[in-house]
This record gives structure tokens, C-alpha cells and sequence, in this order.
């Protein structure tokens, strides 16, 4: 595998709070990766070492060879990078935000106009080219910040919650957008994300909890972690309704916030059974395939909030 | 040398671009110091005992409101550099400035950048209101104009690159506005621009000897009336003030490239 982004033993404190404990992936060109995890689960804190913004209490990062701890200005050169806040100057025309950045990388005259008037076109705001961002919707300015981030041509792309403030449709064309990109240009994309749906439309993800990486691989590897069909119950009695059931048909059965989780291979059957058994003690009663918020609760132990 | 110049002409034009495009700063900056002039002014005019100034020898009284002329452009310059820093708040942590720190360009040059666009807002806003000058009966000729101008870029430079200075550390705009009314406003009190040293008590004569702007205002006086012939003997001479200007101005930059540098995002 064309390892281009490479982390290893990554650890980071901050004060004595460990954000970050042993964290270890790659990426390679050409795929999306995303980090998955809750609020606090450490995924700004690994966005912002990628992005060289903060440098990590130990452990090693090279991004297309480029040590992280040595190399910092050649990294900033190969990196595009899309922060949670849309960074455009609001006061700025879309053109004249596209134009800064482009001259902070060197980029000037007509080789700039052209590859300026290529994003504009590519992601279809050619006709607000002369708006002031301020007048922008968040799917324009997101649309705007990723061209901005695209123009120096980056050989790296790294994104903090892209999605943000974006509603459902404009999240999944952006998705679409960054597996293109991804292919098109065999460029390794590492994305952060709270949001379990986006993750599942990623080529890999790493999930994230309280700074460790639990779990890692493609959406599919990770859910056929869990054999069969999950069944969630919902019940006020969980502790006694669990008890039952583990007795009496010897299955794993975790609780979390209320619910009770079963793996089982007939998910149909078993809910019809359990159903029948315990009719005063159930709330409600559900089963589908698993999900990747059920790989997040076989891992942690919780429920993904 | 492009690579480095074309950051640095590009982070300046935005700076101008932005005051252009925020009206309410143009009134902040400017309109409120001319109040100040105005109303301070005029109130205080009667209780005012002028400082020794001469011309051609001879003793020359001058009236509150000319007194205090040079400190409101002064003021217009500090407040200028403030609105032009206090940005750097909030678009370290979140916005604009993320995507600048992360881009291939030293920090030197950020700051020498947003540096330049403070002293050219200072600077517009300055030669603006040295228009009122002829009004008070101060003749500005030609060496005036330009050596007030040199001076004004020098006070502006050290200005800007304190309110750099500071803005690079703070993580509101709360505690900007703290340090503002506790240092910036003091530091300009406390510079002549408001009273004489002459008959202050002993110890805040020593404050204000100290204090950087001091220095800058008199540079400032003393090149106003270069084309009147007026001299101003309590104050530091022309050479110190430039001196110490300059020092200061070198202080500030070097210690707002150090903490632009230092700071993490």
C-alpha cells in the first residue's frame, strides 16, 4: 500500500490530560479516510498536529515523507487543509479570498487566474465569483473553502468536520466530492467527523474514543465485526429483562442507556420469542444490520453521542 | 524574493481592503478622537497653563485646543492600530488567520504585513487630519508635512506592532478591550498628549520619561512646527525622540514575531 500519510505512537497531553494516547494508521493516496468519534474523543486535537498547527507531546507523523517534527514549512507546502470554521475573510469577495491564498503559495498572475477560474468552475460558484462571502450560504462557503484549500494543487488533503452546519443533501454531495477528488487526483483525504452517516461513506475509518484509536478498517470490515443482525430492546426493567434472556438463551446481552443489544443470526425469530416471553417488560423492540454506531458500542461499551 | 514579498503585499491588502469595506471603524477610529478634541478641548481651554514653547526667542502662547491637537492624532493612531489588531483575536482560533498560519510563510512576514497595513490606515487617517491644522493656526509647509508623515509612520509602526503584540496572546476580545483601557489608553495619557510634564508631581514626571509615546508625540511636535520656527524646550529633542521611537518600534516588532511564532493555533 502507497502509504502517504503515516502516524505512529502518536500520543498528546495537554497539561496532564492525555488528548491522544498511542495512536497508530496510514493512509494511502487515492482513499478517504475518516476519524469517527464523539465530542472529546481527541479528533481535533489529531486534526490540528496533522495540520501542523500544534506540535504532539511524542510519538512520530510523516506526511509523504516529510517528518512533522522537522519539516514543518515543506509539509505546509504539500497540505491543503479545511478547518471546522469556514476560514474565509466575510468581507472579501469569493475571488479575493481565492486570490490571497493563492499568493500565499507563491501563486500570481494569469497561472493563478486560470487555476482560480478551474475550482470556480469545478465547484459550480463561478457566478458568485464577485459576492461578498458574508452573503454566502454554509453549503457556498464550504464550497468556497475547499477550492481555497484545493488551489496550490495539495498532494495531501486534511479536513476538520467538513460538514458542519451543512444540511443532509449538501453533506452528501460533498462527500461525493472528496471521493472524486480522491481518485481523480490520487490524493490521501483524512477527514474528521462526528457523524456516523458520513463515515459510512468513506473508503476507511478509525474510531476514535477518549484519544485512543478502538478500531480501524472499511465500514464493512468493521461492521462484520458483529455476526449477524442486531437487535436493540427497549425496556425500564434492563438489568431483570437481561438476566432472563441471558439465561434463557444463552446470549451476550449488553445494556447501554436503556436499551438492551443482542448480536443473534435470527434476529426475526429471537424478537418474536423475546417478545412473547416478556410482553410487560418491553418498551419497544427493533433489529436491522449493524451499523457503525453498533461497531462504536461493541467497542466502547456506550452509546455513540 | 517574490515568495516572500507577495505574502506580505497580499496579507497588507487586505488589511486596507477590509477598512475600506467596515464604515464603522473609519468612525471609530477618526470621528471619536475629534470629538474628544472638540469637547475636552474646549472645556479645558480656560484652566490650561500653557508649556514654555519660543519662537524667534520670544515666548509663544499656545491655547488648549492647539495643545492638545498633536495628542488626538496621536490617538487616531493608537486607535487605528487597535482596530486594526483586535481582528487577530478571533481569526487565530477560528477563521481567516487558521488558514494563513498554516500556509508556507514565515511568520515575520505575517506580521510585517499586517504591520504595514496598520501604518498605512494610521497614516491616511493622519495626513486627514492634519487638514485642521491651518484651521488652529498651525502653517504646515512642505518639510512639515513630510517629516510629520516620516513621524507618523515611526509611531504608527511601534503602535501596531504593540497591539500585534498583545492580540497575539489573547484569546478574547474581552480581554483585548481589558489591556486596551488598562495599558493603551494609560500609555497615551500619559505621553504629553493630554498635559504637559511641565508641574506634574515627581514620580509620574519619571512615568511619563519612561513611556515610549512620549517620545513619538514629541517627535510629532517638534516636526509639526518645523515651518512655524517653534520650539518647544521642555520637551526631548528631535534626535532622542527618533531614537527612542525607533527602538521602541523594533522592540514591538521583534516581540510580536516572537509570540506569532510561539503561539499555537
Amino acid at each position: 500500500m502507497n502509504k502517504r500519510i503515516v502516524v505512529e505512537r502518536l500520543t498528546h497531553n495537554y497539561d496532564t490530560r492525555c488528548a491522544l494516547d498511542n495512536i497508530n494508521f496510514n493512509v494511502a493516496s487515492g482513499e478517504v479516510f475518516c476519524l469517527l468519534g464523539p465530542n472529546g474523543s481527541g479528533k481535533t486535537t489529531l486534526f490540528k498536529i496533522l495540520s501542523t498547527c500544534i506540535s504532539p507531546t511524542s510519538g512520530n507523523v510523516k506526511i509523504l515523507g516529510f517528518d512533522l517534527s522537522t519539516e514543518k514549512r515543506a509539509i505546509r507546502k504539500v497540505i491543503g487543509v479545511v478547518f471546522q470554521n469556514p476560514g474565509l475573510d466575510t468581507k472579501l469577495t469569493v475571488n479575493e479570498n481565492l486570490r490571497h491564498q493563492g499568493h500565499l503559495y507563491g501563486l500570481n498572475g494569469q497561472k493563478l487566474n486560470n487555476r482560480i477560474l478551474e475550482l470556480l468552475d469545478r465547484f459550480e460558484i463561478a457566478d458568485r465569483k464577485n459576492d461578498i462571502v458574508e452573503t454566502l450560504s454554509g453549503g457556498l462557503k464550504r464550497r468556497v473553502d475547499l477550492a481555497k484549500a484545493l488551489l496550490h494543487k495539495p498532494n495531501v488533503l486534511i479536513l476538520d468536520e467538513p460538514s458542519t452546519g451543512l444540511d443532509i443533501g449538501v453533506r452528501n454531495q460533498l462527500s461525493q466530492h472528496l471521493k472524486e477528488l480522491a481518485t481523480q487526483e490520487n490524493i490521501p483525504i483524512l477527514l474528521t467527523t462526528h457523524l456516523l452517516d458520513e463515515a459510512e461513506g468513506c473508503n476507511r475509518v478509525g474510531i476514535l474514543d477518549k484519544g485512543r484509536l478502538v478500531a480501524i478498517g472499511t465500514p464493512n470490515q468493521l461492521k462484520s465485526e458483529i455476526s449477524g443482525d442486531v437487535v436493540i430492546i427497549e425496556s425500564e426493567a434492563c438489568e431483570t429483562l437481561r438476566n432472563a434472556i441471558q439465561d434463557r438463551y444463552h446470549v451476550q446481552v449488553d445494556v447501554a442507556d436503556n436499551n438492551l443489544r443482542i448480536e443473534t443470526a435470527n434476529a426475526h425469530e429471537f424478537v418474536r420469542e423475546v417478545v412473547t416471553a416478556y410482553p410487560t417488560m418491553i418498551k419497544a423492540a427493533r433489529f436491522g444490520k449493524p451499523t457503525l454506531a453498533d461497531v462504536f458500542i461493541k467497542m466502547t461499551g456506550k452509546t455513540f453521542d | 524574493m517574490l515568495s516572500v514579498w507577495l505574502p506580505i503585499k497580499t496579507i497588507w491588502w487586505r488589511e486596507i481592503i477590509r477598512f475600506v469595506r467596515q464604515r464603522s471603524r473609519l468612525l471609530s477610529a477618526f470621528a471619536q478622537p475629534l470629538i474628544f478634541w472638540i469637547l475636552i478641548g474646549s472645556g479645558l481651554s480656560a484652566s490650561f497653563k500653557p508649556p514654555s514653547t519660543s519662537f524667534e526667542n520670544s515666548s509663544y502662547e499656545q491655547a488648549y485646543t492647539e495643545y492638545f491637537y498633536p495628542g488626538i492624532v496621536v490617538l487616531v493612531l493608537l486607535f487605528t492600530a487597535i482596530f486594526a489588531t483586535i481582528s487577530v483575536v478571533n481569526e487565530r482560533r477560528e477563521g481567516f488567520l487558521q488558514n494563513v498560519l498554516v500556509a508556507p510563510v514565515p511568520r515575520w512576514s505575517i506580521v510585517l504585513g499586517q504591520t504595514l497595513g496598520g501604518i498605512t490606515l494610521a497614516l491616511l487617517q493622519g495626513v486627514l487630519l492634519l487638514g485642521i491644522a491651518p484651521l488652529i493656526g498651525i502653517k504646515v509647509g512642505l518639510i512639515s508635512l513630510l517629516t510629520t508623515c516620516g513621524v507618523m509612520i515611526l509611531i504608527a509602526f511601534g503602535l501596531t506592532n504593540l497591539g500585534l503584540l498583545i492580540a497575539w496572546r489573547m484569546d478574547s476580545t474581552q480581554g483585548f478591550h481589558a489591556i486596551m483601557n488598562l495599558i493603551l489608553i494609560p500609555i497615551w495619557l500619559l505621553s504629553g498628549a493630554f498635559f504637559p510634564l511641565a508641574g506634574v508631581p515627581n514620580w509620574l514626571a519619571w512615568v511619563m520619561k519612561l513611556n515610549p509615546v512620549t517620545y513619538g508625540l514629541a517627535a510629532f511636535r517638534h516636526s509639526l512646527y518645523l515651518d512655524a520656527h517653534i520650539t518647544f524646550d521642555e520637551l526631548p529633542t528631535m534626535t532622542i525622540s527618533i531614537i527612542v521611537c525607533s527602538v521602541f518600534s523594533l522592540l514591538t516588532y521583534t516581540g510580536a514575531v516572537f509570540t506569532a511564532s510561539t503561539q499555537q493555533i
